[in-house]
């Protein structure tokens, strides 16, 4: 019986984390960002609101204008 | 392949690609899948200023580095911005796309049109059928022919 308790336990604790990884990755990819990509492999990337704002907005006049 | 049969070929292959203009630093449109030349334009301009921002911060951090491709997500949709030599492509898709293909599809839409169409073969002339050559044929004598 405490063998069983046990296993629902880890399987239940097992679960909230598979979910909360799931719920971030989700969440993540819906962030709004930019990545750059350079020719000498390097990469920039800029999700903070300040930093990317600038860039974020020419983009959404991108979107609006072709529509 | 010129710039019009390079974006048909986009819209087919890539179904995420929802608009999409090529063009050259300093506003020479070469192509577009918006109708109003207007627009094109003016999506390149803001391109090309999004792409300079991208440059400048990155020649902040250390050194100049060539700027290769870009990608900005937004919750409407992207926005991708891709070069190749002097050219240099923005295009718009759905929200989330699969960013991996869809670089390479513009990154091949813009190869497309480095390669120059090849040559229809040459047709060859017809080949001038000989005059049969007129050579003075020394008459033979007749056999029965006395002399």
């Amino acid at each position: 019986m405490r063998s069983r308790n046990v296993l629902t336990g880890v399987l239940l604790g097992a679960g909230s984390v598979a979910g909360t990884l799931v719920f971030r990755r989700r969440l993540a990819r819906r962030q709004e960002r930019v990545d750059v990509y350079f020719g000498d492999g390097s990469m920039l990337s800029l999700a903070k609101p300040g930093e990317a704002e600038p860039l974020l907005r020419r983009a959404r006049q991108i979107l609006d204008l072709a529509g | 392949m010129d710039a019009a049969a390079a974006l048909e070929r986009l819209r087919e292959i890539s179904s995420q690609v929802r608009a999409a203009v090529i063009f050259e630093r300093g506003g020479k449109i070469v192509g577009s899948t918006l109708g109003d030349e207007g627009r094109a334009k003016r999506v390149a301009a803001e391109a090309e200023a999004l792409l300079d921002d991208a440059e400048r911060r990155r020649s902040g951090a250390d050194g100049a580095a060539e700027f290769a491709q870009l990608e900005v997500a937004l919750r409407d949709g992207s926005v991708f911005v891709v070069r190749d030599g002097k050219r240099l492509i923005v295009a718009t898709t759905a929200p989330e796309p699969t960013v991996g293909l869809v670089f390479y599809d513009l990154k091949s839409t813009l190869r497309e049109l480095e390669t120059k169409p090849e040559p229809a073969p040459r047709k060859r002339a017809p080949a001038k059928r000989k005059a049969p050559a007129r050579t003075a044929r020394a008459k033979k004598p007749k056999p029965d022919a006395k002399s």
